[in-house]
């Protein structure tokens, strides 16, 4: 099993959202988060007075998904999140442990 | 003599200048009540200018845990003004000062003797014309908010504005409008260029200097918590400004008319000039700078509502919307002063502009209404900069004064414990937003 991050810009989210429907993610668990990367941060300004924003906002997606749906995944986001602009994101890819389904108990891939 | 002074007590003017057997026109002076109603009307729009109006565009632009002290500001000032224009402000403004009547009004009508049921002030009630006035003397204070927003304590805001009112407000509003110096010398300053906004303005300045610079300015970020109320104050600015302009006339008449006009399109004007000059430097437009715009239009616009005609009204909506941004974008920072909210940079120089240029407008050449007899530009220039020097001087040196006196009686500032904290719990106890 692979848990799979991904930040993306925020107005990306429902076309990655469908993208990912479409080759059978099961469910994600999306979070507003804010950053920053290679696309740095934004100026405010008001009346003459310019404040620099560090951070901007994001969207974290996280989904575990089956080993052998990984890279399909990977392909998904990374298609639907693409815009060629600096500032699209980025996708983690870590090893899964143990997933449990809280109702039923069950564990491991079929909790998936 | 002014538009202005002709306009809403010819009957006592002219007594008091000894020109008329005033007595015998008072009695036949009889009640309009057209003009009793646009004046009804127009004091209500008024005081809608400073509650909710000014208390939201100054509210949103403050920080959150300040917002609800510049609300209370705005709101206490209305009430604590409103009872001591009743008690003796009224009177020293408007009532005869006899030997004294250049420079004061006296105590004649010190509360509101005489203010009777019957009572007139040209063709309208005296209870009416003294409302109207007296929601002018609640916006001036009330502007001069801007200035230290965010560091004051309440208790001496409260002393400073009582004192200021009656020291400051209520006899430079007898000079220009109760039959004072500057009036009687021919200064145009129809609805309060003068006795309003340059007023307020700088009586704002030397208070930001005399109470220093808040916690952290300029490095600190302080963004406006909330622009959403400063559109929603400005626009009400902007509808409650005809009663102030047009209301000015004192009568429902041609005059009234053109005053709704001007007021209309130079605050149009000055909302794109400031729009485009930020679009221009900055490369966005901004919603507060086209917010600002209107207000500094509305400015502007006051001191030459009653002369000047619409291609006079885009001049001046262009200088204000413009000059005043520079005032407020570039030369707050260059100067380093801390004019929280703007009072100085928009209503001292947007009010400046607007007399200089009233005394260009009112020319017949230009749409105006028509300089008078023996008047040129260059003359009557001179005397709206009296005026202007007048205003300046007088607040600017009092108003020092009375800062100096309670700072040294109760302290001006908040601690800067309760300045990090805010005013809304350090002062009252109370939160804006509970979410």
């Amino acid at each position: 099993m692979k848990l799979i991050t991904a930040i993306i810009k925020p107005f990306k989210l429902d076309e990655v959202r469908d993208a990912l429907a479409e080759i059978g993610v099961q469910g994600i668990t999306v979070t507003e988060v804010k950053g920053f990367g290679r696309q740095k941060g934004h100026t405010e300004l008001y009346r003459g007075a310019e404040y620099v924003v560090d951070f901007l906002p994001k969207v974290k997606i996280e989904a575990a998904v089956a080993a052998d749906m990984a890279d399909k995944v990977i392909d998904a986001i990374s298609r639907a999140a693409n815009t060629g602009k600096i500032g699209d994101g980025k996708i983690f890819v870590a090893s899964l442990e143990q997933t449990v389904r809280i109702r039923t108990g069950e564990s491991g891939p079929d909790a998936l | 003599m002014s538009m202005k002074i002709k306009g809403y007590s010819g009957a006592l003017m002219a007594g008091l200048l000894g020109l008329l057997p005033s007595l015998a026109m008072a009695e036949d002076a009889a009640l309009n009540s057209g003009d009793t109603a646009w004046m009804l009307t127009s004091t209500a729009l008024v005081l809608f200018m400073t509650i909710p109006g000014l208390a939201l565009f100054y509210a949103g632009m403050v920080r959150s845990k300040n917002v609800l002290s510049v609300m209370m500001q705005c709101f206490a000032i209305t009430a604590l003004v409103t009872v001591l224009w009743a008690i003796a402000g009224y009177s020293i403004a408007f009532s005869d000062g006899g030997d004294l009547n250049s420079y004061w009004g006296g105590l004649g009508k010190a509360f509101l003797s005489g203010v009777n049921v019957d009572a007139l002030s040209g063709s309208i009630p005296e209870t009416v014309f003294m409302t109207f006035q007296m929601t002018f003397a609640i916006i001036t204070p009330a502007l001069i908010v801007g200035a230290f927003a965010e560091r004051m304590k309440f208790s001496a805001l409260l002393w400073f504005m009582g004192l200021w009112l009656l020291v400051v407000y209520a006899p430079i509003c007898h000079w220009v409008w109760g039959g004072g110096w500057l009036g009687s010398m021919g200064v145009l300053d129809f609805a309060g260029g003068t006795v309003v906004h340059i007023n307020a303005g700088i009586a704002g300045l030397v208070a930001c200097l005399v109470m220093g610079k808040r916690k952290g300015y300029p490095t600190t970020a302080m963004p406006p918590h909330n622009l959403g109320y400063t559109v929603m104050g400005a626009s009400m600015l902007w509808v409650g400004w005809f009663g102030f302009n047009a209301g000015s006339e004192l009568a429902a008449d041609g005059t009234a008319g053109m005053a709704m006009a001007v007021t209309q399109i130079a605050t149009a004007t000055a909302a794109l000039a400031w729009m485009f000059a930020e679009w221009f430097s900055h490369g966005k437009p901004s919603v507060l700078g086209i917010a600002s715009g209107a207000v500094a239009g509305l400015v502007a616009i006051t001191p030459a509502s009653g002369t000047a005609g619409p291609m006079g009204a885009i001049l001046i909506g262009a200088a204000a919307g413009v000059g005043c941004y520079l005032a407020a974008a570039k030369l707050k920072r260059a100067l380093g002063y801390d004019d929280s909210l703007d009072a100085f940079g928009v209503h001292a120089v947007g009010g400046i502009i607007g007399a200089m240029l009233t005394g260009v407008c009112v020319d017949a050449s230009l749409g105006g209404s028509g300089l008078d007899e023996g008047v040129t530009i260059g003359s009557q220039l001179v005397t709206q900069s009296i005026g202007v020097g007048a205003t300046l001087v007088y607040t600017g040196i009092v108003s020092l004064v009375l800062l100096k006196i309670v700072d040294v009686v109760i302290g001006l500032r908040v601690t800067e414990e309760q300045e990090t904290e805010g005013l809304d719990t350090a002062l009252h106890d109370e939160r804006g937003y509970i979410i």
